[in-house]
């Protein structure tokens, strides 16, 4: 046990942190990369009326998130009308109402629809009664007659409706269902009367109402599906073809008999319902899904913090990748750098110079320090107070910088403020040192492969899609940690050291 | 893949690199609460007077600002001396002085400090400019070394040392380090001295390691060091068998000097020996320091781990 330990915590690690991630991205839809888009849509009911100059009502209904779609951003505009919204059953319904009113008005209704899949939606509502339909007489007669006739030839619940179905569009009805239908009847009548058939048959069934969310249209038509209860779940068909389940870009509305809009004290009511398709950044639209559907899980995220901290937490998250980075070039390729995450801060410092600034002024700053820093020796100061007379000069240094570069109108020049000054101050000792035992050319040499390593660390740390991935997925950060833990223990010869001690190997 | 394959042979000799040093020996061997006791020149001078073992010898002890007002009093005793940081590293801020003209005193490599001079130096030791991890620093004041004659010819300016590697008691690889004009009379290989192995058997070195590469003869001087036989060799691998029990660090390098008058004194541990010793001895240690763990049971007294060292790590 005590030897697989490391093994084991890293496997755990690892696991812990992939699974996450692996969850997070396959089901949650958290976006892998920062420039991918979704679909999303914006969804605009607009009516029209004429009031009468009396009390004025209307309800509309409102689609409800679904397991496929999420409904958010909604906004009701309305000029004067008290708002309420209430769900019954399956259905949401906004109403609006005022006590008196006259003339030409229109009410909109907003909301933007996102593909979700984020969990189950559990559908709540009560399932609604069995009611007998008003058949009297002969029709209810022909209604009996029809279904032992379908019944016949079904063999279940299924196979009943889709024989039911077949039989209301046949092209020369018979006489009892041309009793039920009527002459030429709409396929919302034929609906109605499938329904009300197969009540009598004793099979709860409803209508759902919705569009299909396609290109941009400016009127889209509200398409209707037949629901059958069988067997504890509802059967989705559509009543002119006979198929059965959904298409996949059917936006459910609303279920029922009734229309989309009720409204009371009116004239000349006129409701369309319209698409706008747009593409939106992937991640804002994943987030509200997950807000809205798992709120635990986004309460603990770094999505939740304010929008400053995150800013910040965008630049720290990055830090234990240098911090790998500085271990795996030190230990494996062995590289020398001067203080062990020197070139980590440098690279926080260049994200903000951008690289080619960056690398200028770090140069310029080391060289003239250590100009000072060499001057300062013949003055023979004591530690602590001659690193504070280097620390000084730095910072007029970069004073001095930012305002040169930006008389000569070079707005990099500002950002050199964001050189970490005590870390400089401490490489400019350092370097001072090694340059009076070692002499100018390890100095040199050491420094510059302090930058290459600060530069290869910037390198990594300023890409977009690693930034990203480690700030959606923090959880890749524990199979950083277990890479770091793992490099602890790796014991073999560093990429350098092999070179320096070639000479062994060629021996035998 | 040239690396990999550098890389294959490398491990084939069994050569030690820095990850597995640091990962598989010290870290194992050494506990860190006995760092100080070699980190610490002072302390580790103590220690080697409790238990006989030779040191050079200590002239005076610098602790605080005032001693130094007084400093000339005291160094008027002594013709020649070396001055160095307690806790100083890799060679750092030693000033060995070898004579005064007039009122300057004359250092090894031929400069000529004032007294005001060396007090700042001192100053400078105690504010802790040569410490590890810059902490006020105490200064040493000791015998300066008179080397024995043997070394003469093959090193320049400064006090060669022999560095050994012991681990758990055993010495396992050993080398000499002669100065050199560009090391500046300083025996670190760092610095540019010279490192030459020798064979554990027999005290006789082998061929030297200048700047990671092989020659055959001392730079500045001409002549060959290979061959060249140091005198009382077992009593240098007994000394340095015998600080396992001093220090308790498991892996550790011990610089020993030899005195013309004194013979060998111990002159400082390093409980993080470096690894160039291997280019020195055209060996790797890693196959020494495994025989040396499968064994070590049996070897009990600082005798029989030297015995074992002989017969087994000789070239």
């Amino acid at each position: 046990m005590r030897r697989y330990h490391l093994e084991i915590l890293c496997l755990l690690l690892v696991t812990l942190g992939l699974s996450l991630f692996l969850y997070k991205s396959a089901f949650l839809k958290y976006p892998l990369s920062p420039d991918s888009q979704t679909e999303a849509w914006l969804v605009e009911a607009h009516a029209s009326f004429v009031a009468e100059g009396g009390p004025v009502k209307l309800s509309l209904f409102i689609p409800k998130s679904t397991q496929e779609y999420l409904i958010m951003d909604e906004s009701f505009i309305s000029r004067g009308f008290g708002l309420t919204t209430q769900l019954s059953d399956a259905n949401r319904q906004a109403t609006w109402s005022i006590r008196k009113t006259s003339g030409q008005h229109g009410l909109y209704y907003r909301a933007v629809v996102r593909r979700g899949n984020i969990g189950d939606v559990k559908d709540k509502s009560k399932l609604p009664i069995l009611v007998a339909p008003p058949f009297e007489g002969a029709v209810l007669e022909a209604a009996n007659s029809i279904i032992s006739d379908v019944r016949a030839e079904s063999a279940d619940t299924s196979s009943f409706v889709e024989g039911l179905i077949k039989k209301i569009n046949q092209d020369s009805p018979d006489s009892n269902l041309k009793l039920l239908l009527g002459r030429r009847p709409s396929n919302l009548k034929k609906a109605k009367v499938a329904s009300e058939i197969l009540a009598q048959a004793g099979i709860l069934s409803r209508n759902l109402f919705g569009i299909l969310l396609g290109d941009d249209t400016k009127n889209a038509p509200l398409l209707h599906r037949l629901e059958v209860r069988d067997g504890g779940k509802w059967r989705i068909y559509d009543v002119v073809t006979g198929e059965s389940g959904l298409p996949d870009n059917f936006l459910p509305w609303w279920r029922g008999s009734e229309e989309i809009m009720i409204a009371s004290g009116v004239a000349r009511i006129k409701t369309t319902v319209s698409v706008v398709k747009n593409q939106e950044e992937a991640l804002s639209g994943t987030l509200s899904g997950v807000q809205m559907t798992n709120p635990e899980l986004f309460r603990f995220s770094l999505f939740s913090l304010p929008l400053e901290t995150q800013s910040v937490y965008r630049v720290i998250m990055m830090i234990p990748i240098g911090a790998f980075l500085v271990a795996l070039l030190r230990n494996v390729i062995g590289f020398k750098t001067f203080g062990t995450f020197m070139p980590v801060l440098i690279a926080l410092a260049f994200r903000e110079t951008q690289l080619f600034w960056g690398l200028a002024f770090f140069t310029i700053l080391v060289a003239v320090g250590l100009a000072a820093r060499f001057y300062l020796d013949t003055l023979k100061l004591l530690l602590v107070p001659r690193l504070a007379a280097v620390l000084i000069v730095v910072v007029l240094l970069m004073a001095g910088l930012s305002i040169i570069t930006h008389m000569l109108g070079l707005e990099p020049g500002l950002s050199v403020s964001l050189f970490p000054m005590i870390i400089m101050t401490m490489t400019i000792e350092r370097m001072s040192i090694m340059w009076d035992e070692l002499g100018p050319f390890d100095s040199v040499k050491q420094g510059l492969s302090s930058l290459l390593v600060a530069a290869l660390i910037y390198g990594v740390i300023s890409d977009k899609h690693i930034s990203h991935l480690i700030f959606v997925f923090p959880e890749l950060l524990l199979v950083i940690l277990a890479l770091t833990v793992m490099l602890g223990r790796y014991t073999g010869y560093r990429l350098l050291e092999v070179k320096r001690f070639a000479v062994l190997g060629k021996q035998g | 893949m040239e690396f990999a394959e550098t890389a294959k042979k490398l491990k084939e000799a069994g050569v030690l690199g820095l990850n597995q040093r640091n990962g598989d020996f010290i870290l194992k061997y050494n506990p860190r609460r006995l760092f100080p006791l070699v980190d610490d020149k002072l302390l580790t001078k103590n220690l080697c007077g409790k238990v006989g073992i030779s040191v050079t010898e200590l002239y005076a002890v610098i602790e605080i600002q005032k001693q130094i007002e007084t400093i000339e009093t005291l160094l008027s005793q002594y013709r020649d001396f070396v001055i160095k940081p307690s806790r100083g590293s890799g060679g750092e801020g030693i000033v060995v002085i070898s004579g005064k003209i007039k009122e300057l005193y004359r250092t090894v490599n031929g400069h000529l400090m004032s007294l005001d001079e060396i007090k700042q130096h001192l100053t400078r030791i105690l504010s802790g400019v040569y410490s590890l991890g810059g902490q006020p620093d105490k200064a040493i004041i000791e015998y300066r070394v008179q080397f024995d004659p043997v070394f003469e010819k093959i090193s320049y300016l400064g006090v060669p040392d022999v560095r050994i590697i012991v681990f758990l008691g055993v010495p396992v690889m050993a080398m000499v380090r002669l100065p050199t004009r560009l090391s500046g009379g300083k025996a670190n290989l760092h610095r540019g001295a010279i490192g030459v192995g020798i064979d554990l058997k027999t005290g006789k070195t082998l061929r030297a390691v200048w700047r990671n590469s092989v020659v055959e003869e001392h730079p500045d001087t001409g002549n060959p060091v290979e061959g060249v036989e140091v005198p009382n060799w077992s009593r240098l691998l007994d000394i340095a068998s015998r600080c396992y029990e001093l220090t308790g660090l498991g892996y550790q390098g011990v610089d020993l000097v030899l005195d013309k008058d004194h013979g060998p004194l111990l002159l400082e541990l390093n409980a993080r020996p470096g690894l160039q010793i291997q280019i020195a001895n055209r060996a790797g240690l890693l196959p020494r320091l495994r025989a040396v763990e499968a064994n070590i049971a049996s070897l009990k007294t600082p005798a029989e781990r030297v015995r074992y060292a002989q017969e087994n790590f000789g070239h």
